[in-house]
């Protein structure tokens, strides 16, 4: 056996970085020492040691996330408080997204913006009260995140926030097992957020995801890490899930990745989230590049992010060409593989907005062929938060 | 009497009279992961030794799999196409990929037997 020819496995790889990046050299998270106890098959990501997965692999971890919980090691991630009256408002220079008005106890998706109206992160951002935002940011980005942040809002407004964990504990049962150590962790209501006690541990508790399943993202100091994960994978409906089990999760919940489904050349209208953009935004157009989201909103962008299901049984990697069924470009899948629920390959790409159309028929140029394969809506599996 | 030999790319052959049954190893389907694609090669296809003729693709890597000898394909598992998994779970039993008339039995000969393996994974 031997590295596949064609190579678009490999770059549908998004958490494995090339080889000349030294394992040594890479971060690693508060959870290190518990990955390893646990037998992880380690990987590269982001300048981090991360688990790709653990015994069961990676099909399995997605499963039992689906079926019962999971816990995932986020720490990589970037976090931020943002503090004073007025970040709120400071922030909103940055993001097209109704932040003044998010309230205490809430949290909202958004997207950093440059001035061509391309996405520089998607984040985080909750209202803790008592003047303070916390933002999470993708690990791949909060080097640069941070330091754009710091620009326009000042560096005083701005504490970047070392050390701290992120864990990450989604399915049906997480409610369930989460409440059993933090009793208000269950009244939360999707996308609230707030300071709770977990196992007497100060935590920061988000109802909210990357997977689709109810879940909660839980922020904590560092050195408390391993000591709440380990209670909380004492429950006998969680097992550890690597980001081999986090990416597949996503991808069938039809959440963008940072670097495949959207970049700096990516607008939120193109990509599908124009839903980001709030209400009173729309009408000051008071953001980063709203002359050109405006424009692509009023007529229409040339390209859409858009599911796709290929025929068979191939997986469909990052990086394939599709064409229509005249022969003519049609687009670039970003983010493809394998799905556990549907047992089908399944994959996102940018597509001309004219193919955009649910069901439409496109041809994948790879393995040496053009293979069919269909336009499909987004998520692949339903969503089943709490509400 | 059926000869079992190994190759360095981590493929097991097992060659009664002159139909040689070829598949991977358990240590090459747990370095792959989660097998969830497999494309063989059709029957009737002639091969050489070493020629690309197979690909296995799990979640997260895709792997070509080598003739280790020259031959004709006779047989392409089915059962693998529809449940990849049985790559992982009876790598060297129901798991096989193909099988091809060999054109020189004697070839096998030089490919590993079980303990010349078994000596290759310990320095991996």
């Amino acid at each position: 056996m031997g590295p596949a020819g064609d190579r678009h496995a490999e770059r549908g790889l998004p958490i494995i970085i090339g080889p000349d990046e030294a394992p040594k050299a890479a971060k690693t998270t508060p959870l290190d020492a518990l990955h390893q106890a646990l037998g992880a098959r380690m990987v590269t990501f982001a300048g981090y040691s991360m688990p790709l997965q653990y015994r069961p692999g990676i099909v399995a971890e997605h499963r039992h996330c689906r079926e019962h919980a999971a816990l995932f090691d986020v720490s990589h991630m970037g976090q931020a408080m943002l503090h004073g009256a007025a970040a709120a408002a400071a922030l909103e220079q940055l993001v097209p997204s109704d932040i003044m008005g998010l309230s205490p106890g809430r949290q909202r998706y958004t997207v950093l913006l440059n001035e061509a109206g391309g996405i520089l992160d998607d984040v985080m951002v909750a209202n803790l009260g008592q003047e303070r935002l916390l933002l999470v940011v993708n690990a791949s980005r909060k080097d640069a995140d941070f330091a754009h942040l710091a620009a326009n809002l000042g560096e005083s407004r701005v504490e970047v926030l070392e050390g701290r964990a992120l864990l990450a504990l989604q399915g049906p049962s997480a409610a369930a097992v989460l409440g059993a150590l933090a009793p208000q962790a269950g009244s939360l209501p999707f996308m609230g957020s707030a300071a709770l006690g977990v196992a007497g541990i100060p935590c920061i508790v988000s109802r909210s995801g990357y997977t689709g399943e109810d879940g909660f993202e839980i922020s904590l100091p560092g050195a408390q890490a391993e000591d709440l994960a380990r209670r909380l994978l004492a429950a006998t409906e969680v097992i550890p899930a690597g980001l081999g089990a986090r990416d597949t999760l996503r991808l069938e919940a039809g959440f963008c990745l940072y670097g495949n489904d959207i970049d700096e050349l990516t607008t939120p209208v193109e990509a599908g989230l124009a839903w980001t953009i709030g209400k009173r935004r729309r009408v000051a157009w008071d953001f980063p590049g709203a002359a050109a989201i405006r424009d692509q909103l009023e007529n229409g962008p040339t390209r859409r992010r858009v599911g796709l299901r290929p025929e068979g049984r191939a997986p469909a990697r990052s990086g394939i060409e599709i064409v229509a069924e005249d022969g003519t470009r049609a687009g670039t899948i970003t983010s493809g593989g394998f799905s556990p629920t549907l047992s089908a390959p399944i994959a996102m790409a940018y597509v001309r907005a004219d193919l955009a159309a649910e069901t439409t028929p496109v041809l994948l140029l790879a393995r040496n062929r053009q293979l069919p394969a269909r336009v499909s809506k987004l998520p692949f599996v339903p969503h089943r938060y709490a509400s | 009497m059926a000869l079992l030999r190994y190759t360095a790319e981590h493929e097991w052959v097992r060659l009664d009279d002159d139909i040689a049954t070829v598949g991977i190893t358990d240590y090459a389907q747990q370095a792959l992961g989660d097998v969830v694609f497999v494309e063989l090669p059709e029957p009737g296809r002639e091969l050489s030794e070493g020629e690309a003729c197979a690909v296995v693709e799990s979640v997260k890597a895709a792997s070509d799999v080598y003739a280790p000898l020259a031959g004709r394909i006779t047989e392409a598992n089915a059962e693998i196409v529809t449940d990849p998994s049985l790559v992982n779970s009876s790598p060297e039993e129901r798991g096989w990929f193909f099988r091809m008339a060999v054109a020189d039995a004697a070839a096998i000969d030089k490919l590993m037997d079980a303990d010349a393996y078994a000596a290759l994974l310990k320095t991996l």
